[in-house]
């Protein structure tokens, strides 16, 4: 089809007739409701402010709106006192249906601007002035779970200054690093569960696969190991991530700190392997602090893909001794590898040569010793009789 | 009458002042038992919060003095210069029995070695205990100064060994079975455990504590004790002098009052610390 000149710049002319005339009227209705509300300080009857500020609603993510679009109980000018509150979920029902079901599901208490802030000034996830940037969400959920008071009330801990130490909230705050776990990394947003509910990322099963959706390796490694196969197969008694590195309080695992505290937690489950432990000299080495290479369970053990003795791939397998041992202990060979890290110089059964090695010493021990102090004691009395008896001979005094 | 007292005590002290004093250790032997005290106590004071790594002031002072690491090489330190002194005075006993032909190191009346006298003190001293019989005298070396000699000589033997053997285990495994790489540690700690219970307590109480000595028996510092000593602590040795006509050969010059407050200071600087040492030793092993 061809268009004469004429009639193209008719269909111009009208679009921007039209444009002239629409312009108006969305700036008309905005400029309405500013007209009152544009004034910052505006409270109404109980206080609250009720003032907006255009600039920032403008160049905000709900700017294209109009006012009644969320404020749809209002109709005509003048509106009653009472509005209804917005109702986020006309629009966004899937997070208001998340966050029905969640811990959060008290409404008042968790109105959507306590996480998202200002409704009039709500900026993408992605925009640092948001207060879900990945950078801001610490703080926005410290807001309350870093509160005392509010912790106390939950019965929750008080996780946020714990999480701001963590590596995770070092990297964060410290570096900047978009990709270091935030709160909501493993609590999700919306629809948040307590760590008691199965399907919460949090619940204990599903922790592996929470903390791998970054650590990846860690987690495959973990999960060929014998705490993941066991967590796997529904053992909860099993640790996971949480279990040795915390969850919030995460500190990196080469740092002294970790080294120092961890030993005990393997001993919560493996008492009787911790008890021989804390016998040898690794522990004695470790409990004095300021020597931190000493070997702990996991030196020799590995920490995530741990395998039995029996598994040819375990840095414990009789063939991978010499190895192992030898990280620290250079030049051990296979005789100074049948050292047991775990001898148990009280049974007989299992170390009859320590157990009477033992048994030797203490009886030399208790006997030395009960010999003379039996000696000692006769002696000292009988020596002090004498002194006076023979002082009081020569008619001194009887010391 | 307190002047008769005072006049009394004065006395005393110028009769022990102006008597003879008879030398009992030599300069060498007074080394030996310094160097031996200093790196015992050194090495208790080091090896104990190692072996109560759990209790509380192990970990206090461990931390206080740098670590386990400062622990441990200072408690090899110590090993070290013990152990130089050990082999310097083996080398001495030999040398002398050997090369000068001394006699008496090996056997007899000045030899440490034990005999059948020994046995009879040890139980007429029991006897003299219960008052059943008279005190018996003795010669240059009481059969329990001779224990406490070869119970040091033992344990230097036991305890240095087990020692060496964790500092270069991976040496020692090529002739040490592999459990034996395990008794080491219950050797060496119960062993050394032991040395320290039975110093701290018996030895500090025998030699320096017992109301014949009390507080403290200066000999083994300044090498010479009075006349009056001599003779009521090791009469038969005083007596056989005597009668060999050798007395006189052991006359030596009264001890400088200056070496005599050196030798309380650092004297009981060691008692001081080797009690502490026993009661955190005691309280840690009963909690």
């Amino acid at each position: 089809m061809k268009i004469a000149p004429s009639m193209a710049l008719t269909i111009v002319a009208f679009a921007g007739a039209l444009l002239v005339l629409a312009a108006p009227s969305i700036a008309k209705a905005e400029t309405d409701c500013l007209s009152c509300h544009g004034d910052a300080s505006m409270q109404d009857a109980s206080g609250h402010s009720v003032g907006v500020d255009a600039g920032k609603f403008g160049a905000s993510l709900h700017g294209s709106l109009k006012c009644v679009d969320c404020h749809t109980t209002i109709k005509d000018y003048p509106h009653p006192d009472q509005v209804m509150a917005v109702k986020c979920e006309t629009c966004h029902a899937d997070q208001a249906a998340g966050l029905a079901g969640s811990v959060h599901s008290l409404k008042a208490e968790h109105p959507c601007t306590s996480c998202h802030g200002d409704a009039h000034a709500i900026f993408p996830k992605g925009d640092v002035r948001s207060a879900v940037y990945p950078l801001n969400v610490p703080r926005t959920c410290g807001a309350c779970h870093g509160n005392d008071a509010m912790a106390k009330k939950h019965g929750l801990p008080n996780v946020y200054p714990l999480y701001l130490d963590s590596i995770h909230g070092f990297a964060l705050s410290n570096e900047g690093l978009l990709v270091a776990a935030n709160c909501q990394s493993c609590h999700g947003s919306h629809h948040i569960l307590s760590r008691k509910d199965p399907l919460s990322p949090t619940y204990k099963a599903n922790i592996p696969k929470t903390c791998g959706n970054c650590h990846a390796g860690i987690t495959t490694s973990y999960l060929g190991g014998v705490h993941g196969k066991a967590v796997a197969a529904g053992h909860l008694d099993a640790p996971v991530c949480s279990d040795c590195h915390t969850a919030h309080a995460i500190e990196q695992p080469t740092a002294a700190a970790f080294r120092m505290q961890s030993t005990p937690i393997c001993g919560n489950c493996h008492k009787d392997k911790f008890s021989t432990y804390r016998d040898t000299f690794h522990s004695q080495l470790s409990s004095l602090g300021g020597y931190v290479e000493t070997a702990r369970c996991w030196d020799c053990h590995g920490a995530h893909e741990i395998l039995p003795a029996s598994d040819p791939r375990s840095p414990i397998a009789p063939a991978n001794l010499v190895a192992t041992c030898g990280r620290c202990h250079a030049g051990a060979n296979a005789s100074f590898v049948q050292y047991q890290p775990h001898a148990n110089a009280r049974n007989r059964k299992l170390n009859p040569a320590l157990y009477f090695v033992r048994l030797f010493m203490n009886l030399l021990l208790a006997g030395t010793l009960t010999f003379f102090v039996i000696h000692t004691i006769l002696w000292l009395i009988r020596s002090r009789y004498d002194q006076v008896k023979r002082k009081t001979a020569e008619g001194g005094k009887n010391a | 009458m307190p002047d008769l007292e005072q006049a009394g005590g004065k006395s005393g002290e110028q009769s022990r002042a102006g008597g003879r004093f008879f030398m009992r250790f030599t300069r060498g032997q007074r080394y030996l038992h310094a160097v031996l005290f200093t790196t015992f106590l050194g090495l208790a004071a080091t090896g104990l919060p190692m072996r109560f790594s759990e209790s509380i002031w192990a970990r206090k002072f461990a931390s206080g003095v740098g670590g386990f690491g400062a622990i441990i090489f200072f408690h090899k330190l110590f090993a070290v210069v013990l152990t130089l002194a050990f082999l310097i005075h083996v080398k001495d006993i030999f040398t002398r029995a050997l090369v000068h032909r001394e006699k008496g190191i090996f056997w007899g009346s000045t030899s440490m070695v034990g005999n059948w006298k020994d046995v009879k003190d040890l139980f007429g001293h029991i006897r003299w205990f219960l008052g059943l019989g008279p005190k018996p005298q003795f010669e240059r070396y009481a059969y329990w100064e001779k224990f406490d000699y070869w119970a040091v000589f033992w344990g230097m033997i036991v305890i240095g060994f087990s020692g060496y053997a964790m500092w270069f285990a991976p040496f020692f495994a090529h002739f040490l079975p592999g459990w034996a790489l395990n008794a080491v540690l219950v050797i060496h700690s119960e062993e050394g455990l032991l040395a320290i219970l039975f110093i701290f307590s018996i030895h500090f109480v025998n030699t320096h504590l017992r109301p014949d000595s009390f507080p403290m028996d200066m000999v083994v510092f300044t090498g010479v004790e009075s006349e009056e000593e001599f003779k009521h602590k090791r009469t038969q040795e005083y007596e056989r002098l005597k009668a060999q006509g050798k007395l006189e050969a052991r006359v030596a010059e009264a001890p400088a009052t200056w070496l005599l407050n050196f030798s309380k200071v650092v004297g009981f600087t060691a008692i001081f610390i080797g009690l502490l040492l026993l009661v955190l030793t005691l309280s840690a092993y009963f909690s």
